[in-house]
């Protein structure tokens, strides 16, 4: 009998154990610590802006942030975590773009869709500019055009990574432009930079904080921005030089799908608050990189559009 | 120069500066020793609390923790045959089967002290000739990586103990298990059977728990029903450092050339510590008199791995300092901070910076030190988890590989990767397979296949493959490298038959 009254005791507590958390999660959000996940390893510029946005939400949230790493497939096996997780708000996952957008198009099965990451906000944008060396034989990017058309494929172009923003930017510049140049893949924009400073590919297609890094060296023929990047106030636009390409890496967070509006709102609010400070638009700016404040909605329609633009590019490289 | 090196030297001595570098080097060796917590993963967990500190302070504590987890992850390779990181991989070829022969405290404090060694040759190095050097390190280019690949490879003529082909099976079958995954050229699905989550690929650090850690306990514990770990029980000597310094003082010529070799491997911005301390035992063995011994239990075989992989971390230093470009991981985490500060890579550093930056480099010089006192006094400590009982121990080790193949990536598939590796590795290693190899292939892969790759592209953009691949000097230096080291298990068989053959005459 007493042992029976143990047993039914230990399934109640149990029940209350599950029971629990659920009420309390109903009543006001945040109410325990929030798990920030970062789909990159430890030290890559995803995992950066996590840590310095930790701090600041723990203040704003009032609760703990703990920042997380699910590395792999370029991002693919974080968010396929993501979708999984539960839309309860208490657990996030950076996002990039294109690559959330590219690797369901490009592999068919990367584990998640585009549209199962909800996204909160995008806070960072890294425009990509198209490279040379200082002492490159072309100094114009009509120079570069001029070459390129008359030795098809002869100039290499390192960018990082396959099905990234870096290739879909070559693929969108051979396809406006009629020129044939040969992209070279490396892992991360570490080996990339590298192969480029010591001449192993004659341009880069960059991301704006190493370009800004190494401002004294290389010479950037055109950013794929809307405005002129402020590090390089001389160096042109693509659209300013008749070609209609916009290319960049954005940073976000995401919440799984389901996710309740009213959650996404204290979330959104929160980095929307970050982004807002100076301070950050400050250091971020001196970094090489160009701050984003942009909420759910809007995020979830930057990111439709790319979606659009970039499908029929795949669709006609992967054939 | 001098005047900033003296200044930024002052400014480690300072109280708060020099209690985080203290602190700074516990921290690095406890992340190191723990299999599944590597040295970039200790410096990111501890980025958000530079944040609050100065520049110096910061960067001081970081340097701290790099050195430390490059000692930390000799101990767990030593003890129960894990690397605690990657780097670590050549150190288990000698410091387990010393541990073995109840000599552990002797492959500790050997660990330690080439740690130590190969740590201050090369922040000697970064501390006056980054510059010249990073230049130079951009000459390295895609054939380059791809001839470095290669080479590396050969040194399965080394480890492959009794069967070439044997391990050049399980070379290939680490080759094969390297291309799990997306291809890093052209985004293919490779050999991932739907499974979306093996997308992200083979974690080395995961095949190096199953493969290293798991077969050991299940053939101690479980098939020979030994009652502890290692068959001798241990008691720490204090002659033991003293016996340990002055045979390490008789190789002057392994500690220069592995310290040499991870210093170059480190600057080269692509390769990491994993292969500096296979070159660099590699070289060791080859060069040895008596090559044999290794592998049953040499504390040159420690030392070589050690000094090299010590030295690997001040190396990937000196392009990041000078260039921007970070020579490893975990030296891209310390980009993060610099950036984070304010510091921009490059001249600056070394001018307006320069103070803080000469604390920094000062800062790991020091840590060298620290490790030396840490090491010689933890051999007293550490060893002594060896005499635990088995039926105690075992549990608890194999709680440890699970928690570590799980918080690498927070992958449950991991753990069952690993038990799958460890029960390969077990069956392997009664079939006279070295799992060695298999690591090898399986760290080696990508560079080969990336290399190959990019050389292609670019040499066909260039008109010529054949000329972009064979016939670049560094190119041509790798590929005399290769050759010599594949005929040298030739030469090396010629030389001691001839020896044997004298002896009869």
């Amino acid at each position: 009998m007493m042992k029976r009254v143990m047993i039914l005791a230990l399934v109640l507590l149990l029940v209350g154990l599950c029971v629990g958390p659920l009420t309390v999660a109903a009543a006001g959000f945040p109410e325990r610590p929030v798990t920030y996940s970062v789909p990159w390893p430890p030290g890559g510029q995803s995992d950066v802006e996590a840590r310095r946005q930790q701090p600041m939400l723990e203040k704003i949230l009032g609760v703990k942030v703990i920042v997380q790493y699910k590395p792999g497939g370029g991002g693919s096996l974080g968010w396929s975590e993501l979708i999984k997780q539960k839309p309860d708000g208490y657990f996030i996952c950076g996002i990039n773009i294109p690559h959330i957008v590219l690797q369901p198009l490009a592999r068919g099965d990367a584990g998640y869709k585009t549209e199962q990451l909800w996204p909160i906000s995008l806070f960072q944008a890294t425009p990509i500019g198209l490279a040379i060396m200082k002492d490159a034989p072309f100094k114009t990017l009509e120079d570069l055009i001029a070459h390129a058309k008359k030795n098809p494929g002869a100039i290499t172009c390192g960018g990082s990574g396959t099905w990234s923003g870096h290739h879909i930017a070559h693929l969108q510049f051979q396809k406006l432009t009629g020129v044939t140049m040969t992209y070279v893949p490396h892992k991360g924009a570490a080996p990339q930079v590298a192969a480029f400073l010591g001449g192993h590919v004659k341009a880069i297609w960059g991301n704006s904080n190493d370009l800004v890094t190494h401002k004294e060296r290389i010479r950037v023929l055109a950013f794929g921005t809307t405005k002129r990047f402020p590090h390089f106030p001389d160096t042109p636009t693509f659209k300013e030089l008749g070609v209609d390409l916009l290319a960049s890496i954005d940073r976000g967070v995401a919440a799984p799908p389901g996710t309740p509006a009213k959650i996404i709102k204290v979330l959104e609010k929160a980095f929307l608050k970050i982004t807002g400070d100076p301070k950050v638009q400050d250091q971020m700016l001196k970094e090489g990189f160009v701050t984003l404040q942009m909420g759910s909605k809007e995020s979830k329609t930057y990111i439709a559009e790319k979606v659009k633009v970039y499908q029929p590019i795949v669709k006609e490289f992967k054939k | 120069m001098f005047e900033a090196a003296f200044l930024g030297l002052a400014k480690v001595f300072q109280l708060g500066n020099f209690f985080c570098l203290v602190i700074g080097v516990i921290f690095g060796i406890v992340i190191g020793a723990l299999p599944g917590l590597t040295a970039t993963m200790g410096l990111a967990l501890l980025i958000p609390f530079t944040f609050t500190m100065t520049p110096a302070m910061g960067l001081i504590m970081l340097g701290g923790i790099y050195v430390g987890a490059m000692y930390g992850d000799a101990i767990p390779a030593v003890l129960i045959n894990t690397p605690g990181t990657p780097a670590a991989i050549a150190t288990t070829f000698d410091g387990f089967p010393l541990a073995q022969k109840g000599m552990a405290q002797h492959g500790l404090v050997a660990a330690a002290l080439a740690s130590a060694y190969g740590s201050l040759l090369a922040n000697i190095v970064l501390a006056t000739s980054a510059p010249p050097l990073a230049e130079a390190s951009l000459k390295f280019g895609p054939p380059e990586y791809f001839w470095l690949g290669i080479f590396g490879l050969t040194i399965i003529a080394t480890l492959a103990v009794g069967s070439l082909v044997k391990g050049l099976l399980a070379g290939a079958l680490g080759l094969l298990l390297s291309t799990i995954g997306i291809a890093p050229i052209g985004g293919d699905i490779r050999l991932t059977f739907g499974y979306t989550e093996l997308q992200g690929g083979v974690e080395l650090i995961v095949a190096l728990i199953g493969f290293f850690c798991l077969p050991e306990i299940l053939s101690s514990f479980i098939a020979k029903r030994q009652a502890t770990y290692s068959a001798e029980k241990i008691i720490p000597r204090f002659s033991v450092v003293r016996e340990v310094i002055i045979s390490l003082l008789k190789m002057p010529v392994l500690m220069l050339r592995s310290s040499a070799i991870g210093t170059i491997i480190g600057i080269a911005p692509g390769a990491g510590g994993n292969i500096a301390s296979l070159v660099s035992y590699n070289e060791a063995v080859r060069w040895d008199k008596n090559p044999k011994e290794f592998g049953k239990g040499t504390i040159k075989g420690v030392a070589a791995s050690e000094a090299a992989n010590s030295a690997m971390a001040p190396g990937s230093l000196v392009p990041l300092l000078t260039l921007g470009i970070p020579g490893s991981p975990p030296a891209a985490v310390i980009l993060g901070a610099l950036m984070l500060h304010g510091m921009r890579p490059g001249h600056e550093l070394f001018s307006t910076h320069a103070t803080t930056t000469f604390a920094f480099i000062m800062s790991m010089l020091l840590a060298a030190g620290l490790v030396t006192v840490i090491g010689s006094f933890g051999s007293f400590l550490y060893p002594r988890i060896l005499n635990i009982p088995a039926r105690h121990l075992a549990p608890g080790i194999i709680f440890m590989t699970i928690l570590g193949s799980y918080s690498i990536r927070n992958n449950i598939l991991d753990v069952w990767i690993m038990f799958l590796f460890g029960v390969i590795g077990f069956i392997s290693n009664k079939l006279k397979f070295h799992p060695a190899p298999i690591v090898l292939g399986l760290i080696l892969g990508p560079y080969v296949e990336e290399g190959l790759v990019q050389s292609v592209l670019c040499g066909r953009a260039g008109g010529s493959i054949l000329a972009y691949m064979f016939l670049r000097p560094i190119s041509l230096v790798l590929i005399a490298l290769c050759i010599l080291s594949a005929l040298w298990p030739l030469y090396a068989s010629w030389r001691s038959k001839g020896k044997i053959g004298e002896k009869i005459l």
